[in-house]
């Protein structure tokens, strides 16, 4: 949402604008706050981390020679007598998206400067992530009561565990940090601190509602990348 | 007055785009899931699952983090480095086909 009018003249766009942007001997990013601008570059390095992750288990699972668990029954649960697949996983989707509308929402009334409304929707997207991640715990404890560590698992290939963990319990790493930044944030925007331009704990920077932005783009980015885990690791 | 009005458009959206994004991104997620409860396979189910998972996210990007109306300049930098990863994915795959060939092989003859 960069302003296209910036230091009096107006901004050429498309690859035009990007050559005359990029060669302009000044600021590459024009109209971007730079706190934006970073927190885009370290999701673009957190990027290539899940990317990783999840080549790697492309990796092993196509390498194995022993068939692979059907995620569809594993992650399935037993509701009312009837063994319903992937449900957890199903609801966990729907929370991150829900989660993901309200801070979208929250972004818009921030730059409204509609200070009420923004921190209620923060706060509501922090619960859906705290639902999140509580829902993951339930879903880790299941397993782990059920057989699956790191190195065995009682449905077939043992390296289903380990990537397992290591992917899901990283991103719900990535969520927890999420969803303890979104309560500061609410506590912040309530307080006021983004319409008084109050200084935040370790920085000389004003306050401002781009900083709901940039969280969103982080919160976003998790959203982000549960879609891919979910069609790589629990549909494939 | 209208001048202000018009301003305050350039730095936000109206609700019904998010709202759009939002209600689209629910409805795709229960078809990817329907995917599943069908228990469709073979390419069909690796096209349909890539096919929505791509549609997801690429909303997501465009609308909830803002890109469609970022400038080109930071639209590129983020877009053109996951060409990486594309030639990553293909070199993985090249080497686990490698690996499960030897392992078959290795199998099957016994190793020396």
């Amino acid at each position: 949402m960069s302003d296209p009018k910036i230091e009096g003249f107006e901004l050429k766009p498309g690859f035009k604008g990007m050559a005359k942007d990029t060669g302009s001997d000044q600021t590459m990013f024009k109209g971007v706050h730079w706190g934006k601008a970073m927190m885009w570059i370290f999701l673009l390095s957190d990027t290539f981390i899940f990317s990783c992750f999840l080549i790697s288990y492309m990796k092993g699972r196509g390498s194995t020679l022993i068939d692979w668990p059907n995620p569809s029954e594993v992650f399935g649960l037993h509701v009312g007598g009837v063994d319903v697949p992937l449900l957890l996983i199903a609801i966990m989707t729907f929370v991150l998206i829900t989660s993901s509308g309200t801070m979208a929402l929250a972004v818009k009334y921030g730059y409204e400067k509609n200070r009420k409304m923004c921190g209620w929707l923060i706060l509501a997207t922090a619960i859906g992530g705290l639902t999140f991640v509580g829902m993951q715990a339930f879903e880790w404890s299941k397993l782990i009561s059920e057989g699956v560590r790191p190195w065995e698992n009682p449905f077939g290939a043992p390296q289903f565990g380990s990537f397992f963990f290591m992917i899901t319990g990283f991103h719900g790493t990535h969520v927890t940090f999420g969803v303890i930044f979104l309560f500061i944030y609410a506590y912040k925007t309530f307080k006021g601190h983004y319409d008084e331009g109050k200084r935040g704990w370790f920085t000389t920077m004003k306050g401002d509602y781009v900083e709901i932005e940039i969280l969103g783009l982080y919160w976003h980015f998790v959203d982000l990348v549960w879609v891919f885990i979910f069609a790589f690791f629990y549909l494939w | 007055m209208s001048d202000t009005n018009e301003k305050e458009q350039t730095s936000t959206h109206k609700i019904g785009i998010y709202l759009w994004i939002w209600g689209l991104l629910f409805v795709l997620s229960f078809f990817s899931y329907m995917v599943d409860w069908y228990q469709f396979q073979g390419m069909l189910r690796w096209s349909l699952i890539l096919f929505f998972m791509f549609l997801k996210a690429g909303l997501i990007m465009a609308f909830f983090m803002h890109l469609y109306w970022e400038r080109y300049a930071l639209v590129n930098v983020l877009l053109w480095p996951m060409t990486a990863i594309a030639c990553f994915i293909f070199l993985m795959v090249a080497e686990f086909e490698y690996t499960v060939f030897t392992r078959l092989f290795y199998f099957v003859v016994g190793g020396q």
